[in-house]
């Protein structure tokens, strides 16, 4: 039987330099991937830490990675032409098809566009699979903002609002929480409308109320939820909310079949 | 089949088990308690028949024989990774009515709830349960109010009766050690509880909206966060990963799982400073409702067996027991 605790070693390929303090790894991985899934990474000494994927290739993964903790500051340190060790994919990640030919709305706050940055990348190189998309990713400053090369495809194909918090004098882009551009999007058919938002969980409850202002419907809403998922295995308990857990039942959730979930 | 025998054949037949099984039961270490001059009551290794503490409910429950409060996944040197070996012998696992039911708990999680574990299930395989049978009830356990007072699921029953022991086998497997001339064969059926001294009537009508009762805040406030309800519960499966280093050489460590308290600080936090659950009310409702609800609705039968363990070691004497019968009266 399989002992999913034994980490695989995987190299890094590639690093993708965001701001001082997110770096995207390309991973050397090939096997059944999707968005929104995650990886348990971990470097032997300092512990496991749960990394979205944000980015899927025929022979990667890319895993975006803050550096905010134990595991995560090891891993800036000691990347270079190194491996680390990873399991998973874990959780159910999110299905394309719950999206293909609808109104697509992608609200993310911070590194929250990593889960959702795969479905971004699919509509961007396939437009034509949805009847439009939208992208509003919000951060804190110019500094914060992520996968910068991205958003250039991503505007040529797709309607992208990109915001900050705050920004200073003389600054030229989107200024605003992302909730700021919900009421303004141009929407055809809400019926036909699909929303995801991820993120810190303060900026998905009022994404979550800007959305059905619109007269959303709470099952056209998907989001990612971000819990301490220490085995990824349903076993040690870290992410559970009331009877669901994150590890296993998400991390990606239907807004009408999740809105009871308390922590 | 039944039996019974003398207690000399019963250590015989002990010492026979013992080479093929690794025989754990309740024991009491004296002068161990908590608090100075107080004994506890736990599981170890047992070698004979008469270190088993019969007369009393252990403070620990048996969960240890199967989940390690430490327990190595594998042991790591740079690139390689080793995974500990599992005991040649079977287990042999005393343990009462309400922990039995526990099992039942425990396979729930690790064999059912996403992948099969691979730790518990290569022990959980050899495992073989004997049930210890209770004549009366112990202080706190309210096993019959959870229909958990009895059960058919043991492998052996035995029970001492004096000068005599009577065993019920029911597992082929071990009835090949009571095939001496000394055992004779008559009718043993397992002792159990019909009445405990407390009793729990079951809330039938919680819903999310007990999730904001006021009575977690008001238990909260007198709740410390020492997590010992967590660790003498036969039905608490949480951990924790870690990683550590061998002082003598950092390059060489294991990584390994460690009991976890979801009433403890740090149980939610994630990195980069979000966590979920901040007060010990939040925590305690957590607890509560994951143990009389959440479980059930995931797996369809109650968390807690009723033990009442939990209730006996709070050093806050937070009744648990109080908790379910007030959220039966307010929620219904």
């Amino acid at each position: 039987m399989k002992n999913e605790y034994i980490p695989f070693p995987a190299q890094v390929k590639e690093i993708i330099r965001h701001t001082d303090i997110e770096y995207t790894f390309r991973m050397s991985y090939e096997g059944e991937v999707k968005p929104g899934q995650f990886f348990e990474v971990s470097i032997p000494k300092y512990g496991e830490a749960p990394i979205s994927v944000s980015g899927i290739g025929k022979d990667y993964v890319d895993l975006t990675i803050r550096k905010v903790g134990r595991v995560t500051n090891r891993i800036f340190e000691h990347y270079e032409g190194n491996s680390l060790l990873m399991r998973g994919p874990y959780g159910n990640g999110f299905d394309i098809e719950n999206f293909r030919g609808k109104e697509v709305v992608v609200v993310a706050g911070g590194t929250g566009l990593s889960p959702v940055k795969g479905i971004v990348d699919y509509f961007s190189a396939n437009p034509q699979d949805a009847e439009k998309v939208t992208l509003i990713a919000g951060f804190k400053s110019p500094e914060d903002i992520l996968f910068k090369e991205d958003f250039k495809e991503w505007e040529k194909n797709l309607q992208v609002f990109k915001t900050v918090d705050t920004a200073p004098e003389g600054y030229e882009g989107l200024t605003g929480m992302v909730t700021k551009y919900i009421p303004d999007l141009q929407i055809d058919d809400i019926e036909n409308t699909v929303f995801i938002t991820v993120g810190p969980p303060v900026m998905i409850r009022f994404t979550i109320m800007e959305i059905l202002k619109l007269g959303a419907a709470e099952s056209s809403i998907w989001i990612s939820h971000e819990r301490k998922m220490c085995c990824g295995l349903g076993k040690c308990g870290h992410c559970k909310m009331n009877a669901a857990y994150v590890c296993l039942d998400g991390p990606v959730f239907n807004y009408a079949e999740s809105k009871d979930l308390i922590d | 089949m039944g039996y019974q025998l003398s207690r000399k054949t019963a250590d015989e037949i002990f010492g026979r088990l013992k080479q093929d099984y690794d025989i754990f039961a309740p024991k009491l270490y004296p002068g161990e308690g908590c608090f100075s001059d107080t004994d506890v009551i736990r599981y170890g290794k047992v070698g004979s028949l008469d270190e088993i503490e019969w007369s009393k409910r252990s403070d620990y429950s048996f969960k240890e024989a199967l989940l390690a409060v430490n327990e190595v996944l594998f042991y790591f040197t740079e690139k390689e990774t080793r995974v500990p070996s599992c005991t040649d012998k079977k287990l042999l696992i005393f343990l009462r009515s309400c922990d039995l039911h526990a099992v039942k708990r425990l396979d729930a999680i690790y064999l059912n709830n996403g992948p099969e574990d691979f730790y518990y299930k290569r022990l959980r395989e050899k495992a073989r349960f004997v049930l210890m049978g209770c004549s009366e009830t112990c202080g706190t356990g309210f096993c019959v109010s959870m229909g958990t007072n009895r059960t058919e699921e043991y492998d052996l029953y035995l029970k001492p009766e004096g000068e005599l022991y009577r065993a019920d086998c029911r597992l082929e497997e071990l009835q090949r050690y009571f095939l001496t001339e000394e055992v004779s064969v008559c009718e043993a059926v397992p002792d159990y509880v019909r009445e405990n001294k407390e009793k729990v009537t079951f809330p039938e009508k919680l819903s999310t909206e007990t999730f904001s009762n006021p009575l977690w805040a008001e238990y909260g406030s007198r709740c410390i966060g020492c997590g010992r309800c967590n660790s003498v519960c036969p039905t608490c499966t949480c951990f924790t990963m870690q990683d550590i280093t061998y002082r003598d050489n950092e390059n060489a460590g294991e990584r390994r799982r460690v009991w976890a308290s979801c009433q403890v600080d740090g149980y939610t936090d994630i990195a980069g400073g979000n966590s979920f659950r901040k007060t010990q009310g939040e925590k305690m409702r957590f607890k509560v409702m994951h143990k009389i609800y959440d479980f059930e609705k995931r797996f369809g039968y109650p968390m807690c067996v009723g033990c009442g363990r939990c209730d006996e070691v709070c050093p806050e004497y937070i009744s648990y027991v109080n908790i379910i019968n007030r959220l039966a009266k307010e929620e219904g």
